[in-house]
């Protein structure tokens, strides 16, 4: 039984779908960039098997793009974390609701 | 045309002379200085004007203009302006007294401003007047007399205010500002009329800068009917009307004459030089000026011939009630203002000139003789706290008799024959279309005048220095709180006032021969048209009637345009008007002339009596309520005019407009926006969590709607 196009896309909607869950209802900073590259790598995941089936190879190029972007994203991110986390000792996102100290 | 740039100069010495007096003078704070260079200034303009108005091809005898180009000012168009000076007979004649009065006034204000602090302000504004008269009377362009004519708004406005510390100053200058520009408003809506009918606002014709005249453009448009429709008409007639609005606030004619009297104000030469001599008389020039427009417009003819009439009776009637020696001048000049209107209304230009300038000999004669009473009194102006002074100023008191008896109209002296002109004019003259008694009755309106002017100048004559010496006493009402001065003994001027006393006293009494009328000079074998005429008379149209039937009359009347030599085999206009004048004075007339001459010298000698017999010996007799109130008519503009627009202001533009329709649109437009903000920032948690929820809600709300709808509204991204 060989895989069909099928099956990607309902991986990736479920890699997605846990994203966003985690996204939601976690409150470990740490945790919710987790889910969000994990929302990132589902979508590549779909471009990736698009860019198979259709034999289009410009779907494999755009996941090059996003990965660039979510190490950019990930290097920003992790340093906003530590200032917040120096800030308020704490990596609890509830805490960060507030902009003024 | 003969171009001169000698004209230039006369302007611009007065205004050189304000520059310096207001950058260097301040500084210095030396009186000398400071009346050197402001007389010097004045006396460089005043002979400039005798030598351009006398020499031999001068501006009194030439045919032509002397004009003067500077630049062009204003190009729009077909629209055009230039700064350009114009010195014709007319102008000369306003160049020469206004410079030549002006002159002896600033002499005597050096002496009278003596010790002021603003000693080298007062200098400055009194050349920036010299400035901008001049600039208005010498102008070429309606454009360019407009800049005098606000120019000298502003000096009467500065220099009737020019007393800070006096409570009634700012308010005066005030009123007078805003009454000249309620007349201002007539004459710039008259200026853009002309321009629309004529497309040209140049009085005179410049062929080497192809510049046509209005005045002449209007001169061949003919004669507009007569009747109220003429005046809403927008034509000539509208024009005349729009003009004489403005001469009327210039000039202080019924309705707005009231700033006037609150302009003494200010001090004493500025009410000789601007308020009696020369700003005032701006709104007839620009009526003559305008001639060619006027006898084309009988209606307007009619309104001007009948308010100046009705102001000269009803400003005298006022004069013989005030106790405010300054007052009763100001009133006097109301009065005679509306003489030299009424002259114009009735045809008589010439007249009506010959008048303003006696009137500017005498009258300046008087202010100046009343300043020097109020300087020798210690500023004292109230007559009641006179009396008795010719024995303490000789010199201002013989002087001042002059000026008296010259504006009473007693022969000889100069108001005598330019009076006597109006009045005969008057009785003789006719407006086309209106009643034939109209001449009758303004000639009894102006009889009734001259006597009432009688017996206020002798009123204030005697009061001033016949009777008691009331100065020393302190029981007279004292509603001031001046008692004080009764303390000082009065004391005769300095020779700097009282110089110029007596050239002016000499010139009230001389300077009307120029303009003996024929019916008197035939006596002793004169020229059928005395000097005066025969210099005015080709600048001015005459008479309205004489246009009707005189086919020619265009081009006689419009001197500028057409050489005095030949025209079409007819002789020039010189003697065709003498022979016209010949006309005018046949042997009937001319007798009804000389009796109506008799009468005027008869209601002169009849007023200076009553005057005599009634202040002689009650010189604090009560007069009429009703009269020392001025008829209550600045109560009545108050309550009228004044009242009503501070209400409609105060309640109605600020309080209901401003506050509540703009304020309110503003403010209830801030209101909605907090509001908003206030309902929709409750979005905003601060936690991060629920900013992602409403990420997804909204992706998903998208994602919905292109299920829900199907996937062709994405086409556009497919080619």
């Amino acid at each position: 039984m060989t895989p069909q196009l099928s099956w990607y896309l309902a991986l990736s909607a479920v890699l997605f779908t846990i994203g966003v869950v985690g996204v939601l209802i976690k409150r470990n900073v740490i945790s919710m960039f987790m889910c969000i590259e994990l929302m990132l790598n589902a979508v590549n995941l779909t471009f990736v098997a698009f860019s198979s089936f259709f034999r289009d190879v410009s779907g494999q190029l755009f996941v090059f793009i996003v990965m660039t972007v979510a190490a950019a994203e990930a290097a920003v991110g992790l340093g906003i974390i530590i200032a917040i986390f120096r800030n308020r000792e704490s990596l609890d996102v509830d805490d960060a609701s507030i902009l003024r100290l | 045309m003969g171009t001169n740039n000698l004209l230039s100069l006369i302007i611009f010495a007065p205004l050189a002379g304000a520059v310096i007096n207001w950058l260097v003078g301040r500084r210095l704070r030396n009186e000398r200085f400071i009346g050197v260079v402001a007389c010097a200034s004045v006396g460089i303009s005043t002979l400039i004007a005798f030598y351009l108005a006398f020499k031999p091809d001068g501006a009194l005898r030439a045919t032509q203009p002397l004009m003067d180009h500077l630049w062009t000012w204003i190009q729009v168009g077909t629209f055009r302006a230039d700064f350009g000076l114009a010195m014709d007979r007319l102008s000369g004649i306003y160049a020469l007294f206004i410079t030549f009065v002006g002159l002896l006034i600033h002499i005597f204000a050096t002496g009278y401003m003596h010790g002021d602090r603003g000693y080298y302000r007062f200098f400055a504004y009194l050349n920036l007047f010299m400035f901008a008269m001049l600039t208005l009377v010498l102008a070429d362009n309606f454009l360019l007399m407009f800049v005098g004519w606000e120019g000298v708004g502003l000096c009467s406005y500065l220099l009737i205010g020019f007393y800070l510390d006096k409570e009634e100053a700012a308010p005066a200058a005030k009123k007078a500002f805003i009454a000249n520009r309620v007349g201002d408003w007539g004459f710039v809506l008259g200026l853009m009329l002309i321009f629309f009918m004529t497309g040209s606002i140049s009085f005179f014709e410049k062929k080497a800068l192809g510049v046509t005249s209005a005045l002449t453009a209007i001169g061949n448009l003919p004669i507009d009917g007569f009747g109220w429709h003429a005046i809403f008409a927008g034509g000539v007639t509208s024009i005349a009307v729009l003009l004489f609005i403005g001469a009327t606030g210039k000039s202080a004619q019924i309705p707005l004459f009231v700033w006037l009297p609150d302009a003494m104000a200010g001090p004493t030469p500025v009410s000789a030089l601007i308020h009696a001599a020369t700003m005032v008389t701006a709104g007839v020039y620009m009526v003559v000026r305008c001639s060619a427009i006027y006898t084309h417009a009988p209606t307007a003819m009619f309104i001007v011939a009948i308010v100046g009439a009705a102001t000269a009776l009803f400003a005298a009637t006022i004069g013989i009630a005030q106790n405010d020696i300054k007052k009763v001048l100001a009133y006097s000049t109301i009065s005679q203002l509306g003489y030299m209107f009424l002259a114009c209304g009735m045809g008589a230009f010439v007249a009506a000139i010959l008048h303003v300038m006696t009137h500017a000999f005498f009258k300046a004669q008087l202010f100046l003789g009343s300043g020097s009473v109020i300087h020798g009194m210690h500023h004292e102006q109230d007559m009641r706290r006179m009396g008795g002074l010719r024995k303490y100023m000789p010199i201002t008191w013989l002087t001042m008799c002059a000026g008296w008896l010259a504006i009473c109209g007693v022969p000889i002296f100069a108001g005598f024959f330019s009076k006597d002109e109006i009045l005969w004019k008057t009785w003789s003259g006719q407006i086309a279309g209106a009643p034939p008694a109209l001449g009758k009755a303004l000639w009894f309106i102006g009889a009734v005048t001259a006597l009432l002017t009688a017996i206020y100048m002798t009123r204030l004559m005697v009061m001033t220095f016949w009777g008691n010496e009331r100065f020393r006493e302190k029981t007279i009402e004292d509603s001031h709180g001046h008692g004080s001065h009764g303390a000082h003994t009065p004391h005769e001027s300095p020779w700097t006032m009282t110089i110029p006393l007596i050239v002016l006293a000499v010139l009230s009494t001389i300077g009307g021969l120029v303009g003996v009328p024929y019916a008197l000079s035939s006596l002793t074998g004169g020229h059928p048209e005395n000097y005066f005429e025969r210099t005015l008379e080709p600048a001015v149209n005459s008479v309205p009637g004489e246009e009707t039937n005189a086919g020619q009359g265009t081009a006689e009347l419009h001197w500028l345009t057409p050489p005095p030599q030949e025209v079409d085999g007819k002789p020039a206009f010189a003697p065709a008007k003498r022979s016209e004048a010949e006309a005018v004075h046949g042997p009937a007339e001319i007798s009804q002339e000389r009796l109506f001459t008799l009468i005027s010298i008869m209601v002169a000698i009849t007023g200076i009596g009553i005057g005599w017999v009634m202040f002689q010996k009650q010189p604090l007799r009560q007069m009429p309520r009703l009269l020392e109130h001025k008829y209550y008519v600045d109560e009545i503009y108050d309550a009228a005019v004044i009242q009503p627009i501070l209400v409609i202001s105060r309640e109605g533009l600020w309080k209901l407009f401003d506050i509540g329709v703009i304020d309110g649109l503003i403010h209830s437009l801030g209101r909605t926006v907090v509001n908003l903000g206030r309902t929709i920032r409750h979005m905003q948690l601060g936690f991060v969590r629920g900013y992602a929820a409403i990420i997804l809600a909204g992706a998903l709300i998208i994602i919905g709607y292109f299920a829900y709808s199907g996937a062709h509204v994405l086409r556009f991204l497919v080619k």
